[in-house]
C-alpha cells in the first residue's frame, strides 16, 4: 500500500496521518504539495489530512477543493483508487464534488474538541473491513464545521446504498441527543462514494493509534487499508 | 466594471449563525426582528466588453467557487 498525503497551506494533521499510515503499512507516505499536478507513480491511496486549509476562507475546504492537485486526485478516484479525507479533508472532498453534501457550522456554533464514540456502519469496504459490524469505537473529534447536510434525495441514496460509514453515538452505541456533537443529519460522521473507494469522515482515527495517547481504536481503519491492496 | 455578488443560504437550510444573530438582536432590545439569515457579499472589479459578458463571467465564478450551490443561492448586480 503506497500512500500520498496532500499538503495544503494550513494543513496541520499531515504528520499524525503519516505516522498512522507508516505504522500500519510499513511504507513512508509521500507528502505531495497542493500545487503539484501529479501523484507519485504507483500511488494506491491518497489522503487529504485535517487542518485549516487556506484558513477556512470563503467556506471550509472551498479553495483547497479547487487546488491544482485535485484534478489528479479526481482522476485517481475515477480509476477506482482509494481516497481518504479526514476532518478538513472531508470538507475538501465535499467541496470538490468527490462526495455529496456539505459540512455546515456546528448546530450549537461551538468548536468541539473531545473524545467521541462512533458506530461502524459498514465493514465491507477497503477502509473498514478490519472492524466488526456495528463495532463501537472511541476516537476524537476537533472541528467547528462538521454538521453534515444534504438534500433529502441524497440522504435517502446514502442510506439506501449503505454509504454511511460511521455514525456518532454514545459509549453504549445509542444514537442521538448529546451523542451527536454537531447536529449532523442522521448522526452521520463519515460517508463513502458510490464505489466505496472514497471515504470522508470528521473524526480523527489517525490520533488513536497508540495506547499512550488514549487508545488504539483508530488502528482498524489503517489496518484495513494496509491489507486492502 | 464594478459588480456585486451576493451569496445567501437557500430557503430551508438551517442557518445557526443567523439564528444566533437574531437572538442577540432581540436581547439588545432591537424589536420586531422576525428572522435573520446571514450571507456573503463580494465586491468585484471585472473587465469585460459589456455587462452581458461580465455577467457570464461572474456566473462562472459563482458556480465554480463563490457559492456552494448545494446550500447557497447567488445573485449578481452590475
Amino acid at each position: 500500500m503506497k500512500s500520498a498525503v496532500i499538503v495544503f497551506p494550513g494543513s496541520n494533521r499531515e504528520g499524525d496521518m503519516a505516522r498512522a499510515l507508516q505504522q500500519a503499512t510499513h511504507h513512508q507516505p509521500v507528502m505531495v504539495w497542493h500545487a503539484d499536478y501529479e501523484l507519485p507513480k504507483g500511488t494506491d491511496l491518497v489522503v487529504l489530512p485535517g487542518g485549516f486549509s487556506y484558513g477556512d476562507y470563503l467556506r471550509c475546504g472551498a479553495i483547497a477543493g479547487r487546488a491544482a492537485i485535485m484534478d489528479a486526485v479526481r482522476a485517481h478516484a475515477e480509476r477506482g483508487g482509494l481516497v481518504l479525507g479526514v476532518c478538513n479533508g472531508f470538507q475538501i472532498l465535499c467541496e470538490s464534488g468527490l462526495l455529496p453534501g456539505v459540512l455546515m457550522r456546528n448546530a450549537h456554533l461551538r468548536f468541539v474538541c473531545r473524545m467521541q464514540h462512533l458506530r461502524v456502519e459498514q465493514t465491507n469496504s477497503s477502509f473498514t473491513h478490519k472492524y466488526a459490524a456495528r463495532q463501537i469505537i472511541k476516537v476524537c473529534i476537533a472541528h467547528g464545521e462538521g454538521n453534515y447536510e444534504a438534500d433529502q434525495a441524497t440522504i435517502d441514496r446514502l442510506e439506501g446504498d449503505g454509504r454511511v460509514a460511521f455514525r456518532y453515538c454514545n459509549s453504549e452505541g445509542v444514537l442521538g441527543g448529546v451523542a451527536n456533537p454537531n447536529g449532523s443529519r442522521n448522526e452521520i460522521a463519515g460517508i463513502f462514494s458510490e464505489k466505496k473507494n472514497v471515504l470522508g469522515l470528521m473524526p480523527h482515527p489517525e490520533n488513536l493509534i497508540d495506547p499512550l495517547v488514549g487508545g488504539i481504536d483508530g488502528r482498524g481503519l489503517f489496518d484495513s487499508l494496509a491489507s486492502a491492496a | 466594471m464594478k459588480a456585486r455578488v451576493v451569496v445567501t443560504l437557500k430557503n430551508g437550510v438551517l442557518d445557526p449563525q443567523g439564528k444566533a444573530i437574531e437572538g442577540a438582536l432581540t436581547s439588545l432590545g432591537v424589536s420586531d426582528i422576525a428572522s435573520v439569515r446571514q450571507g456573503k457579499v463580494f465586491d468585484i472589479e471585472i473587465s469585460a466588453q459589456d455587462s452581458t459578458q461580465a455577467k457570464q463571467k461572474l456566473i462562472t465564478a459563482c458556480e465554480k467557487l463563490l457559492a456552494n450551490t448545494v446550500i447557497e443561492n447567488y445573485s449578481i448586480e452590475i
